[in-house]
């Protein structure tokens, strides 16, 4: 096989339709870009999952008259709730959390936005138990115990923020699997006219191959390459827009709930990940689509 | 070197079979003449013989191939054996004359030391030393069916199928492709040429097959072109 030989027929071959070339190349880009963001996003989910996985808490706040008279925790309700909280088996841990510490917390969690810390006064806040659980998937059974008890005002488990928050992100990943899919539709389409095309336009060519005893090889090659490398520029122009949507974009706009720790963002290793994935993709569906369209359409 | 065994060929959308029962054997060396009016069957036997079609009956043997039968798979072998010329020469538009006749070598594989060396070799056999950096389009039919022989032969086949080669050319013209077929000739390759061209048979007075309507009317070992007419 002469490697030179085929090479300068591809780029030939490129050259000659150089606006499907085009085309091809956008479509396989966007189709690709949007597959590798789905896969950011699921990447995404993992690496917030993870995060939260033994941060799960439940929280139990306690009425405005306890929070307000019972600093310490040393009296009833307080003091009885505590216990049996401490003594409940499916309790791992108890952090018993007054109004001045909740009010530390929120400074933190908002110093970012000063003028929002400066309107909170810790009399809004309440004082709470924050409980972490033994099994961490089955938050219910606090509010099923200790619902309604005296001192408590409401029981909040993180799990429901967290099931929305995870059913968001599992929309928007759906949402770019499926115009990713319909992308590839048109990239295949896209992809096989311009190897019809591209025969089409060598018919001399391939025609003085066949009768001087050019192997199949020699005839087709030139064009499942065309295929083949249109869909490698695309998955590298993918892979460079998901890096420029990753800095210009995702880290912008995440910047806040990344430093607060709530999701966990994507980084350089996550698209890394993704690349060679795409790039393998570009390779077997182009190489695939060029060698169906070939033997279906071509005659050689 | 060549053998047809009763040999027909019905195409799909005709009735009439384009070759009938027919059956031929030329020897290494020869110098054949396929001749026959219009539509008797010419450019298909040469077809035949390439395997660019297969026969409905009978057997078709090139050199030691068995044509009919062979695996598609071994079908470009068979062709590097035979070199092919046409009346509208089929050359590459967009690549000179050099790179036409280098193309043939190129695309099976041979080295490009040994495409160095022989690309000029056979440039000047067919008398076109010095226009190899011409374009296709900047010859004249006879120099550019001097390249289609070029290309044909650059490999060294066994033998040269030539489809009325002479056709698109004048009488002078002409003549000076067959003595270049002749000088091919001689060098041992067969060659089998279909034309119409009375003048050039006549005068070459080489073997003759004439077909009609797919059969074959005559095989003179030293024919004329019109006997019985
Ligand atoms: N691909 C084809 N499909 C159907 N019929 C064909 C095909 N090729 C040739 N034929 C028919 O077969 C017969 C022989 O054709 P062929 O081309 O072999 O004749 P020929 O002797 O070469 O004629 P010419 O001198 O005009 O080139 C004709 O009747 C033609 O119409
Ligand atoms: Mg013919």
């Amino acid at each position: 096989m002469r490697a030179s030989f085929v090479f300068s027929e591809v780029v030939t071959g490129l050259r000659r339709n150089i606006t499907m070339t085009i085309a091809m190349i956008i479509t396989t880009a966007i189709s690709l870009f949007l597959l590798g963001g789905g896969l950011l996003v699921v990447r995404m989910i993992d690496n917030t999952q993870e995060l939260y996985q033994d941060k799960v808490e439940v929280s139990v706040y306690l009425t405005n008259d306890v929070s307000a008279n019972d600093k310490g925790c040393t009296a009833d309700p307080c003091k009885g709730l505590r216990s049996s909280l401490e003594s409940d088996p499916a309790v791992e841990e108890v952090v018993f959390e007054n109004r001045d510490q909740a009010f530390e917390r929120f400074k933190r969690i908002f110093e970012a936005q000063p003028e929002l810390v400066k309107l909170a006064r810790p009399e809004a806040l309440p004082a709470s138990f924050r409980v972490k659980l033994v099994n961490p998937d089955r938050p219910e059974v606090i509010t099923q115990v200790y619902g309604g008890k005296a001192g408590i005002d409401t029981i909040t488990d993180q799990s429901e923020f967290l099931d929305r928050f995870f059913n968001a992100l599992n929309g928007v990943r759906n949402g770019t699997f499926f115009i990713a899919g319909i992308m590839a539709i048109a990239a295949l389409l896209l992809i096989s006219n311009t190897v019809q095309l591209s025969a089409f336009t060598r018919k001399t060519e391939v025609g003085i191959m066949r009768l001087v005893g050019a192997t199949r090889w020699y005839t087709q090659l030139p064009f499942l390459l065309e295929a083949v490398v249109t869909g490698v520029v695309g998955a590298l122009v993918a892979i460079g827009m998901l890096v420029m949507g990753k800095v210009a974009f995702a880290d912008d706009v995440l910047a806040d709930p990344i430093q607060a720790g709530v999701v966990k963002s994507v980084d350089a290793s996550d698209i890394a990940l993704v690349s060679p994935i795409l790039l393998l993709i570009a390779v077997v569906i182009s190489a695939i689509t060029g060698y169906v369209t070939l033997r279906l359409y071509v005659r050689t | 070197m060549i053998r047809l065994e009763q040999v027909s060929k019905v195409y799909k959308t005709s009735t009439r079979p384009a070759l009938e029962n027919v059956s031929v054997e030329i020897d290494k060396g020869e110098f054949v003449f396929l001749i026959g009016p219009s539509g008797s069957g010419k450019s298909t036997f040469l077809r035949l013989l390439l395997r660019e079609e297969v026969p409905s009956k009978g057997r078709v043997y090139v050199a030691n191939f068995d044509v009919a039968r062979m695996a598609r798979r071994r079908v470009p072998r068979l062709r590097q054996s035979i070199g092919c010329v046409f009346q509208d020469f089929r050359l590459l538009a967009n690549k000179t004359v050099a790179e036409n006749v280098a193309f043939a070598l190129e695309v099976i594989g041979k080295p490009r030391h040994t495409i160095k060396k022989v690309v000029p070799e056979v440039l000047e056999l067919v008398g076109l030393e010095g226009k190899a950096e011409r374009m296709p389009h900047e010859l004249s039919g006879g120099e550019q069916q001097r390249v289609a022989i070029a290309r044909a032969f650059v490999n060294r086949p066994l033998m040269l199928l030539a489809d009325e080669p002479t056709g698109n050319l004048d009488p002078d013209t002409s003549q000076d492709i067959m003595l270049l077929l002749e000088r091919i000739n001689r060098t041992g390759t067969t060659v089998l040429m279909a034309t119409h061209d009375h003048s050039i048979v006549d005068s070459m007075r080489r073997r003759v097959v004439e077909l009609d309507l797919g059969r074959v009317l005559r095989d003179d070992a030293r024919g004329v072109y019109g006997v019985g007419r």
